[in-house]
């Protein structure tokens, strides 16, 4: 009988398939019976990040809900990827309409299911970065606004990766893209720009909002049960690596997601109501360096000429963070193994 | 029930009685009251069950729309103009994907120059989207064709928009008969789904459709317009088995039997031209008048028979089409297949201007003995308009012309600077 | 068809003056039409509204050209606005001021009018008194009914109860009844003269 290795690259108790862990702490994947809601088939790209948290994110929120869940997705990579015609690889209802309109259209869901009578049943409204910072962020701020009952997720790939890699709202500053090419006096994306929608989503005092990466599968899973605890409106901001766009290798996908997160670049926090109730203090402490180099759009800070005062700036963005969201506990080395010092709770997150 | 009411009242009476499920809308001139007065039936509690949203654009508001229609629910929304434009994506989408919302067009002119008065520029610019688009003549038909309209959308799968002239109908009080909720539940049943998105029963909605697919999903949107060239009479028909009176339909005529100039017209200048045609009829002047209700789909065959024995055609058309011709007579022309008919187009009544009876009087009479213009734009006010292309002609930096053609005329601000 | 034009400031309540009438003409089992000269308006704009009332059912929509009655709520519009447009010989007129006719300055503009269908009322104070508020639409309405008798004063009260109700239906009511008897009584006193 033909069988498959299957390798398993998480070590240690909490591992996928650990069956000696309760129930209730194993992975949504490790159940024979998940839903598997993004079935494979689909045609992403070796490595795509989206693909790996839409799945994780997803089946969560069919376990948390009993498998009573419709969702909406905004025009992009996911969507594409996910419905080539005639096929479809999702398990659930699914529904796709237009670029920038996936919050309302998933508001109108709920309330429909509310006039029902069924709100029971759970709507979940998805998108890329492109989607939900710039094109959508109207009807996303609407739909926060009216605490529509909708838990929407963004995966964050930093650019719109679809139509071959043009800058976005969440495009990080010297980041190359198509339309931030690496040439002139200030290659790459410009520095301050950009949206915080996460702090814009607290700003809102939404009942729940969280940020997670790919690279914490399991914190990305507790959060969004965690979100399918509260009614009303809730944003789940996930860091999603593009390997096309961002220039790193494929399998590099969760290892580029760990260094934006150890650096501080990406803070992972939780908040309730506009006020934040916890962050995930990094493990081991890196310099911004050591992500920006395994990423081609990010080349051009290392040649022909390292740029220095660039990565300085990049790095005070990363120390910014770790400020602001407490990012350092006593628990925090770093990369040789001593402890960073703790840094006080966090200061200035309203 | 008898009421002298507000158009937009009766319009939402009409609309509280065909039980919507999700309600969404942005305020814009002048569909406001329609939205104003559905809210508060919402919140009293009197229209229930029943979610209103109050959406932060009109674009959120189609695609509020799209996802509880989508989600089974009967769904209504109502914009004009500037809304109806900035929607445009969504009112596409909706229609592609094949659902059956039934949205109110107050049709109100599109800027720039911004104003807020009724022309059919709005509903015009969407001929095109695949919606279902329905011209009410007074009020009364105002509020039965939006009864009908949840029947014919949801038969076919297909979105329609009721057209009422903004003002015009929407802010008029006149006489109309509300219907009570026993007949409206008799003409409309509970929402049927023909594709839902269901936990139980899981599929996916909005693929992408390349090269191989497109032209056949596309074709199916053609083949529904044609159905509904069946059903629209058909469903006219059981609702006057009903309510008890016309309304609705393709095709409204009046004092065509013998006619040998026809006008064609959508919307509640038909009124005022009808009382025209009876004048010049009492003066001897063969004249009628073809009232156009479904703009789309376009009943070419129907409009072929009815100016069967006409000599010619005044199109009275609501709405521009800068560097084209008529609208409306480009549809009539390409009715009348076999013989070409002289079919004049009549720009009349743009952004609000009254089509009054005596210029239409003035105009008929000239149509009638084939001394128009190919092309006529009513109660132009030509040396208004020659001055400022004289200006323009005479220098470079003349500034924005409807300010300076306002100041010719000495409306406000004239004279500032 | 009997044509009605009345014309008053943004804020006065005009529209809902024509449509008070529109009802009152209703309830007599008349059709009716009204509608305002539509615009954005802010208050204390010159504004209009028009009114219809016929046997017949009423099919046009252009505004009225040539009323039959012009009712100006507001005085201060005669000499800013031209409100005797389209006016005919035979047209009734009723003018809101506390002042008599003669003494508006109207003259040339009425010449060939018939001076027993041009009359006054101090609707603005009759209102202050039983409203408690400077609002003249419903007891210019009563007036129109004693000057033309296109519809009666039990129409006009019955439309007031149609939209108003308690403490306010009642001020409108009275307010009402005192125009009718002031027009009423105005006529009479032209007519003997």
């Amino acid at each position: 009988m033909p069988y498959q290795q299957i390798k398993f690259y998480q070590t240690g108790s909490y591992v996928v398939g650990n069956r000696l862990l309760e129930e209730g702490q194993r992975s949504v994947q490790s159940d024979a019976h998940r839903s598997n809601s993004l079935t494979c088939g689909h045609r992403a790209c070796q490595g795509c990040g989206e693909a790996l948290g839409a799945r994780y994110a997803l089946d969560t929120v069919m376990r948390a809900t009993g498998g009573k869940m419709i969702a909406v997705n905004a025009t992009g990579c996911l969507e594409v990827f996910s419905t080539p015609f005639p096929e479809t690889s999702w398990q659930m209802p699914w529904l796709h309409s237009l670029f920038g309109n996936a919050p309302a259209v998933a508001a109108g869901v709920a309330a429909a299911l509310r006039a029902k009578g069924r709100s029971d049943i759970r709507v979940v409204g998805q998108g890329g970065d492109g989607g939900t910072v710039d094109i959508g962020f109207g009807c996303l701020s609407g739909m926060f606004e009216r605490d529509d009952d909708v838990l929407y997720i963004c995966y964050d790939n930093e650019a719109y990766m679809n139509t071959g890699v043009q800058r976005s709202g969440a495009t990080p500053p010297a980041a190359r893209t198509a339309t931030t090419q690496a040439v002139g006096p200030e290659p790459g994306n410009v520095f301050s720009q950009g949206k915080n929608v996460p702090l814009i989503a607290m700003a809102h005092e939404i009942p729940y909002v969280a940020t997670a990466t790919v690279a914490d599968l399991r914190d990305l899973e507790y959060k969004a049960r965690r979100a399918m605890d509260f009614r009303g409106a809730r944003y789940l901001h996930v860091l999603v690596p593009c390997p096309l766009g961002w220039g790193s290798a494929s399998g590099d996908t969760i290892k580029v997601a760990r260094l934006a997160a150890q650096s501080g670049l990406f803070p992972v926090f939780e908040a309730e109501n506009g006020e934040l109730t916890s962050s995930t203090a990094i493990r081991r402490l890196v310099g911004v360096t050591e992500y920006l180099r395994i990423q081609k759009r990010y080349a051009h800070l290392f040649r022909p000429v390292e740029q220095t005062e660039t990565i300085a700036r990049i790095q005070a963005i990363a120390d910014r963070n770790i400020t602001r969201f407490g990012l350092i506990d006593d628990k925090t080395m770093t990369q040789d193994g001593s402890p960073a010092g703790s840094v006080p709770q966090a200061q200035a997150v309203r | 029930m008898l009421k002298q009411i507000e158009g937009s009242q009766a319009v939402a009476q009409a609309i509280g009685l065909c039980r919507p499920e999700v309600i969404c809308a942005y305020p814009i001139t002048p569909q406001t009251h329609i939205v104003e007065a559905l809210s508060a039936a919402v919140k009293t509690g009197s229209l229930k069950p029943c979610e209103f949203l109050n959406v932060e654009s009109e674009f959120a508001a189609m695609s509020v729309a799209i996802g509880a229609s989508a989600a089974g629910a009967r769904v209504y929304t109502a914009t004009a103009s500037q809304g109806l434009l900035y929607m445009s994506e969504a009112v596409w989408n909706a229609a592609g994907l094949g659902l059956p919302i039934v949205m109110t067009v107050a049709n109100r002119a599109i800027g720039a120059p911004i104003n807020i008065w009724n022309d059919h520029s709005d509903s015009m610019s969407q001929r095109d989207a695949g919606w279902i688009q329905l011209h009410a003549e007074t009020s009364q038909e105002a509020l039965d064709l939006h009864i009908q309209a949840f029947r014919i959308a949801e038969e076919l799968s297909v979105p329609v928009m009721v057209c009422m002239d903004g003002f015009i109908l929407t802010h008029a009080c006149e006489r109309a008969d509300i219907p009570d909720q026993q007949q409206v539940d008799q003409f409309l049943p509970p929402y049927l789904p023909r594709q839902v998105l269901d936990p139980a029963d899981p599929v996916s909605i909005g693929a992408m459709v390349g090269p191989e697919a497109f032209t056949e999903v596309r074709y199916i949107a053609q083949a529904r317009q044609l159905q509904a060239l069946e059903l629209i009479p058909s469903v006219a028909q059981d609702f006057r088995g009903i309510f008890g009176r016309d309304s609705g339909g393709l095709l409204r005529p009046y004092r065509l039997e013998d006619a040998e100039t026809v006008v064609v017209a959508l919307g509640s200048v038909q009124g005022t031209i009808k009382d025209v045609v009876d004048e010049l009829r009492g003066e001897g002047l063969r004249i009628g008048v073809l009232g156009v209700i479904s703009f789309r789909p376009f009943p070419f065959q129907a409009v072929r028979a009815a100016l069967a024995g006409a000599t010619r055609v005044v199109a009275i058309e609501r709405a521009l089409a800068p560097g084209s011709s008529g609208i409306v007579t480009s549809d009539i022309r390409a009715a009348l297949t076999e013989r070409a008919l002289p079919t004049y187009p009549v720009i009349a009544g743009l952004g609000g201007r009254a089509v009054t009876a005596a210029s239409l009087r003035t105009m008929l009479i000239d149509a009638h003995a084939d001394a128009l213009e190919p092309l006529t734009f009513l109660d132009l006010n030509r040396s208004l308009a020659e001055r400022e292309l004289a200006r323009t002609r005479a220098a470079r930096r003349t500034g924005p012309a409807a300010e300076n053609m306002l100041r010719d005329i000495g409306v406000v601000a004239a004279g500032i600077g | 068809m009997f044509q009605v034009r009345l014309h008053g400031r943004g804020g006065q309540g005009v529209v809902t003056s024509a449509e008070l009438l529109s009802v009152a003409a209703f309830s007599e089992g008349k059709h009716a039409q009204a509608f305002p000269s539509f615009g954005s308006e802010r208050m204390g704009a010159p504004v209009m509204a028009f009114c219809r009332i016929s046997d017949q059912p009423i099919r046009t929509r252009e505004p009225v050209v040539s009323p039959d009655a012009l009712l100006i709520q507001d005085s201060t519009l005669l000499h800013q606005v031209d409100v005797f447009a389209g006016l005919q010989p035979e047209s009734f007129m009723l003018i809101n001021t506390p002042r008599g006719f003669e003494d508006l300055g109207l003259d040339e503009y009425v010449a060939r009018m018939h001076r027993d269908r041009l009359l006054v009322v101090p609707a603005t104070q009759m209102a202050q008194v039983h409203l408690g508020r400077p609002l003249p639409g419903v007891p210019l309405l009563a007036g129109f009914a004693a000057l033309t008798g296109q519809v009666s004063l039990d129409s006009v009260i019955t439309a007031i109860g149609d939209r108003f109700s308690g403490k306010i239906a009642a001020g409108n009511t009275a307010a009402a009844r005192e125009a009718f008897e002031f027009v009423q009584a105005e006529r009479k006193a032209l007519a003997d003269a």
